[in-house]
Parts: structure tokens; C-alpha cells; sequence
């Protein structure tokens, strides 16, 4: 019973931090369609700046509102500088540009931070917490309630804000949203504000877990990316599921079977999942009028 | 600023001598890309050392001139660079290869053009079967798995678990173990893996956990996997006796996992991680007090067992070239092949004809961590 109670454990504590990237990714897609692959440079850029801000003697919650503020800037500044100037492309080239600002952003943080590994204290101490026999961090249970928190936040912000429904118009159709007042320029830089936001924060939060590099991002994306796949892309409710169920799958697997398999496990229930419904679990299902 | 603008001056007249004699010897290492955290220090050792050695006159009357190209740890890039160094560059030697990849890349070009070429990586087929070329200054992966054992052994007990990262070096040594287990009497009893970027791993902890009879617990690994199994292993609240691999021989680790965490850990280390605490008799305290104590104060970042090795094959190279008393290839593998009870920072060298690492287990050293730092087992 413990050892079961140890790999859920194990199992959200991963998936936690799967579900706080996959959200990252729902703004900036429902907003433009494009899978942002720079998603998990915000991640990294989160705990590399708290690192850094930390070691320089800010205390810690100062350092972390730094880390998320100079990301969604960075966020903004990635959206003006790469992605507007070439408005009116396709989307895969716009996914492309994404992939590049990753790769740049990568190389600056390798010249600004070091190539090091590095980490911070947790929030709340390192001493496990205890139930039946298995044991948690506190850290996990900042993980899991920054994703859970981030997830009400953005379904009230899709669901009950006009700013929100603004965003959702704009990516179902651009020029019918500009036709009804909405100014979709803001729209663009909002949601790479959010999501880089969004980004920092998962990476503010598990990193004293993780731990983080210069290169942790693009292992970020793809778990983020896999988990927003599975639960349907663009749906906050999808990346937490997607999230927690992937995390949950591979500790399960690990567990039980042998850790040898527990990524192939992942991917397997991925494509079967996206076989029969291809949407995702959550995912809208797309009508086009003719 | 005065000597430059004196040279230009002298060179606008036309009145340089042609350009004194000069060995070049090349450098092809990992200074970017995943094996960056091995490839910085070594980049940062060659430097430093070349100028050392020039400011204090040089080889045989002659200055040396270190080239050096950053593969990013990809064999086709270090291919390229090495054939570049010997074809273009004209180096007597080079001295890299980061990674088991590029090692492999760069000795069959060195092979072919018969040029001297010093590895710094840990496979064990780099140097299994001897070519004639091609030497290498770390330690193989099972000479580690070989320390362990014998400790385990020497502690009395016989049911060992591992723990093991997919990553090149966690694989590679995983199976070095398991080919030299059986020579020391124990039994592997359970054998899990993560993946280098796994951010947990308490679900294979938990099952080696409730594995019968476990004694000890080996975990082959690099990078930041290792601080994570260790801080898991102390959430769990795990007590059986815990091996870390010399991958993770750095202050950095201590760090990563914790003091707390990494208390009573024990790995194989070389004598530049303990270089303070060495009793004053041994051999390699003043060699390795005085490369760390130059690398931190030249790039105030702690030395690391990585940079030790490009320390080393700097030194193994030097010396032969200066015992050769010339800078031809032919005559620089010679002498390396000559070299004898040569003291360096990861161990004491003798190269013979059979054995082109030189090295053997006394050169590791067991430490322990103790209140977050490094003690030496006896």
C-alpha cells in the first residue's frame, strides 16, 4: 500500500511540473495556433534568473517576481522583435521562428549564466512529509498548487473575461476579431506575456526539484508539449490532465514494470490516445463552415 | 598597450624577424553542447597552461602554440577539426576528444596521419585494443566500477543494487559493472534506469527499496540525475550504504544534493578533489595543490576532475616533448610511450608499449562525504 502511495507520490510530483509547462503552451496557441517550442527556454529562464538573483542576495520571493517579470518581458520582446515582423506567415513558419528563438535563447543563457548546474533552497525546507509510510516534499505541494492554481486562473481568464474571449477570437479568425474592435497586435503581445509568465513561474517552482541548466528547457517543452497533446492542445483542463497522467504513467510504469520502459510506456498511451481521438481528451473539436 | 603599438611600429618598418620557432599543438574539445560541463574547465586548463608554460620560457628554447576548435561533442564536427589541425594547423600533437564520440572520431585521423594524440575521455575502448597513437589520461569507467567493488567488498557485504542514467557515460558504466561484478563475489540483485532529465526518482528508489537482502547502492550516472537520486534516497529515508561514480566528483555535487542529503555518500575520486587533506608525504599534493590553486585563481570557478585530465595529457605532452629534445611526431609518441612514474593530478602515469592509459587503481582515490565535505576513506 506504501509503495503504491509512493509511486502516485512520485507520480505528481513529475506530472506536476509536466502540467505547469503544458499550460504555458495553451495561451499563445489560442491565441495564434502556433505551438510555442521556445515554451520551455521560459521554463529554464524562470530558475536560471531566481538562481541568479538569489546568489546576488535578493531574498528568495523578491528573486522569483523578478525571474517571472523579466521572462514575460523577454516573452514580449520575443513576440515584437521575432514573431510580428513576420505576421502574415503560415503558421509552421511562425513555429519554425519559435524553434530559433529557443535555440538563441539557449545560447545567451549558456554566455550569461555558465554552463553549470544549478539550483536553490526550497521554499518550504527539505524535511519529507509523511503519509502511510510514503513520503512527499514540500516543494512538490508548491508544484502541484501553483499548476492547479494556474489552471483555475487561466480557465476563468478563457471563460469569464472578455479579454479572454478577445484571445479565443483571435485565433479562430483574425480579421473577423479586428473587424469587431478587437486589437489583435495586444492580443499577441498579452499572450506571450502570459505565457512566458506562465513558463517562468513552472520554472520558479521545481526547479529546487529539477534542479535546472542552460539546456533543461527543451526537456521541459517536450514532456509540456507531450502532456498539452494528450489532454488536447489549446484547453487548460487538458494540459492539467495531460500532465498528471503522463507524469503518473512513467512513475507507475517505473514502479511496476521496469524503469527501462517508462518513457516508451508514456509515448504508447500518447499514440493510442491520439489515435482514437485526435483532438487530445479535452480538445475542441474544429468545424469548418463551407 | 605600449608593446603593441611598438610591434606595429616595428612591422610598418619591415623590421620583424620572420616568426620565431613555435610547436603547435592542437586542441579539438567539447567547450559548448551537452558535454560543455566536462569540455569548459579542460578549454580553460589548456589556456592557462600554455601561457604559464611561455611565460616561463617555453619548451626547449621554443614557444608553444595551442589551436583549438570547439566541437560541441559531435564525432562529425571533431572528425573534421582534426583532420583541420593535422592538414592546415600542421600540430605535432592533439590533444581532446571530450566525449567517447569525438575521442573515437579524432584517433582514426590521428592513426592514419601518425600524429600523437592524447584523449581525455572514458571508454575503455579508446586504449582496448593499444594503438599505436593514442593515449588517454582518465580513468576507464570499470577501473571505477573495480573501486567500488572492492569497498562493498571490503565492508562485507554481497547484494548490490544500481541505479543507472541512459546517458552515454551512466550506460557505459552500468555495463562495465555488470561485466566485473562477479570478480569480487557480489550479487546484482537490482537493476534500474532513469532518464538524465527525470526530475524524480523515488519510484525506482521505493522498488530497490523492497528488493530482499539489498546491501548497497551503486548509481552510474552524470549531471544533475545523480543529485537527484541522492536527495530522493534521503526523502526515502534509505540507509543502506550509497556509491555515487566519479562523474560526479565535483563540489558542485555536494552542493546540488545537499549537505545533508549527500552525508555519508561514497564515490571514487581522484586526489584533486582532496588535494587540501593529503597527508603531506603523498606524491600528488603538490602538484594538485598547485593546479587548483592556479585554476581558481585564474578563472575563480572551483577545479574540477575534468579540467584535472586536460591537465594531465598538458603535462604527459610537455614532458615528452622535452625529454624528445624535438617536435617531430614520431619522435613525441616515442617518448610518451617512455614516460615513467610521471606524478599528475588524477594518478601517476607509466605507459609501456601495452598499456597506453598508464594508470591503475591506486589512482582512485574512496572519499566520503562528511558535513558537506570530502573525507578520505582508509
Amino acid at each position: 500500500m506504501s509503495e503504491l502511495l509512493q509511486f502516485l507520490f512520485s507520480g505528481v510530483t513529475v506530472g506536476a511540473v509536466y502540467a505547469l509547462v503544458a499550460l504555458g503552451f495553451t495561451i499563445i496557441y489560442n491565441a495564434s495556433d502556433v505551438v510555442n517550442f521556445a515554451q520551455g527556454e521560459f521554463v529554464m529562464l524562470g530558475g536560471m534568473i531566481t538562481f541568479a538573483a538569489h546568489a546576488a542576495g535578493l531574498p528568495l520571493p523578491l528573486a522569483a517576481i523578478s525571474a517571472i517579470v523579466l521572462t514575460a518581458a523577454l516573452g514580449v520582446a520575443m513576440n515584437k522583435l521575432a514573431i510580428e515582423p513576420a505576421r502574415g506567415a503560415p503558421v509552421v513558419s511562425l513555429i519554425i521562428i519559435t524553434i530559433g528563438a529557443s535555440i538563441f535563447i539557449q545560447g545567451a543563457a549558456q554566455i550569461a549564466f555558465g554552463k553549470q548546474i544549478h539550483s536553490y533552497p526550497a521554499f518550504s525546507g527539505d524535511t519529507p512529509i509523511r503519509v502511510a509510510g510514503a513520503t512527499i516534499l514540500p516543494q512538490s505541494l508548491w508544484v502541484i498548487g501553483g499548476a492547479v492554481a494556474v489552471f483555475i486562473a487561466l480557465w476563468l481568464f478563457f471563460t469569464r473575461t472578455l479579454l479572454g474571449r478577445a484571445v479565443l477570437a483571435t485565433s479562430n479568425n483574425r480579421l473577423a476579431a479586428q473587424l469587431v474592435g478587437i486589437n489583435t497586435n495586444f492580443v499577441m503581445t498579452l499572450s506571450f506575456a502570459l505565457s512566458a509568465g506562465i513558463g517562468a513561474l513552472a520554472g520558479v517552482l521545481a526547479t529546487p526539484i529539477t534542479l535546472t541548466a542552460y539546456n533543461v528547457g527543451i526537456a521541459f517543452a517536450l514532456k509540456g508539449f507531450a502532456g498539452a497533446m494528450l489532454g488536447g492542445m489549446g484547453n487548460p483542463k487538458g494540459a492539467l490532465v495531460g500532465g498528471f497522467a503522463i507524469g503518473l504513467i512513467e512513475a507507475l510504469t517505473a514502479g511496476y514494470l521496469s524503469s527501462t520502459y517508462k518513457d516508451a510506456a508514456a509515448f504508447v498511451v500518447i499514440l493510442a490516445v491520439l489515435f482514437f481521438m485526435p483532438q487530445g481528451l479535452f480538445g475542441r473539436k474544429s468545424t469548418d463552415r463551407v | 598597450m605600449k608593446t603593441t603599438t611598438a610591434l606595429a611600429t616595428l612591422m610598418m618598418l619591415g623590421l620583424t624577424t620572420p616568426a620565431l620557432a613555435e610547436i603547435r599543438i592542437g586542441a579539438s574539445i567539447s567547450a559548448t553542447g551537452p558535454a560543455a560541463f566536462l569540455g569548459d574547465p579542460q578549454v580553460k586548463t589548456l589556456e592557462m597552461l600554455v601561457e604559464e608554460l611561455n611565460a616561463n620560457g617555453g619548451i626547449n628554447g621554443e614557444t608553444l602554440r595551442l589551436i583549438h576548435y570547439d566541437d560541441g561533442g559531435d564525432p562529425n564536427k571533431a572528425r573534421t577539426f582534426a583532420t583541420r589541425l593535422i592538414e592546415d594547423d600542421e600540430v605535432v600533437a592533439i590533444i581532446g576528444g571530450t566525449t567517447t564520440g569525438a575521442t573515437m572520431s579524432i584517433l582514426s585521423v590521428a592513426e592514419d596521419a601518425e600524429i600523437p594524440f592524447i584523449s581525455l575521455a572514458g571508454a575503455i575502448e579508446i586504449i582496448d585494443p593499444v594503438r599505436p597513437f593514442t593515449f588517454k589520461t582518465p580513468h576507464t569507467d570499470r577501473m571505477a566500477c573495480q573501486k567500488i567493488f572492492e569497498d562493498i567488498q571490503a565492508r562485507g557485504f554481497s547484494n548490490v543494487a544500481m541505479i543507472s542514467g541512459t546517458d552515454g557515460f551512466g550506460a557505459s558504466m552500468q555495463a562495465q559493472c555488470k561485466e566485473v561484478i562477479g570478480d569480487y563475489g557480489l550479487t546484482l540483485v537490482a537493476d534500474e534506469s532513469y532518464n538524465p532529465t527525470d526530475a524524480d526518482m523515488t519510484a525506482q528508489l521505493t522498488k530497490i527499496r523492497n528488493t530482499a537482502d539489498v546491501e548497497a547502492l551503486v548509481n552510474p550516472g552524470f549531471g544533475q540525475g545523480p543529485a537527484i537520486v541522492t536527495r530522493n534516497y534521503a526523502q526515502l529515508g534509505l540507509d543502506i550504504p550509497f556509491y555515487q561514480s566519479h562523474g560526479v566528483a565535483s563540489n558542485g555535487f555536494i552542493e546540488l544534493a545537499g549537505a545533508d542529503a549527500a552525508e555519508g555518500v561514497r564515490l571514487p575520486g581522484t586526489a584533486l578533489l582532496v588535494a587540501d587533506i593529503l597527508p603531506d608525504d603523498d606524491p600528488q599534493k603538490e602538484i594538485a595543490l598547485a593546479y587548483k590553486t592556479a585554476f581558481e585563481d585564474k578563472t575563480g570557478t572551483p577545479v574540477s576532475t575534468f579540467g584535472g585530465y586536460a591537465h594531465d595529457a598538458f603535462l604527459i605532452l610537455t614532458d615528452a616533448i622535452g625529454r624528445a629534445g624535438s617536435a617531430e611526431p614520431q619522435a613525441i609518441r616515442d617518448a610518451i610511450e617512455a614516460t615513467e612514474g610521471l606524478v599528475g593530478t588524477t594518478g601517476t602515469y607509466t605507459f609501456s608499449p601495452e598499456d597506453h592509459l598508464g594508470l591503475d587503481l591506486s589512482a582512485f582515490r574512496m572519499l566520503e562525504i562528511r558535513n558537506g565535505t570530502w573525507t578520505l576513506v582508509e
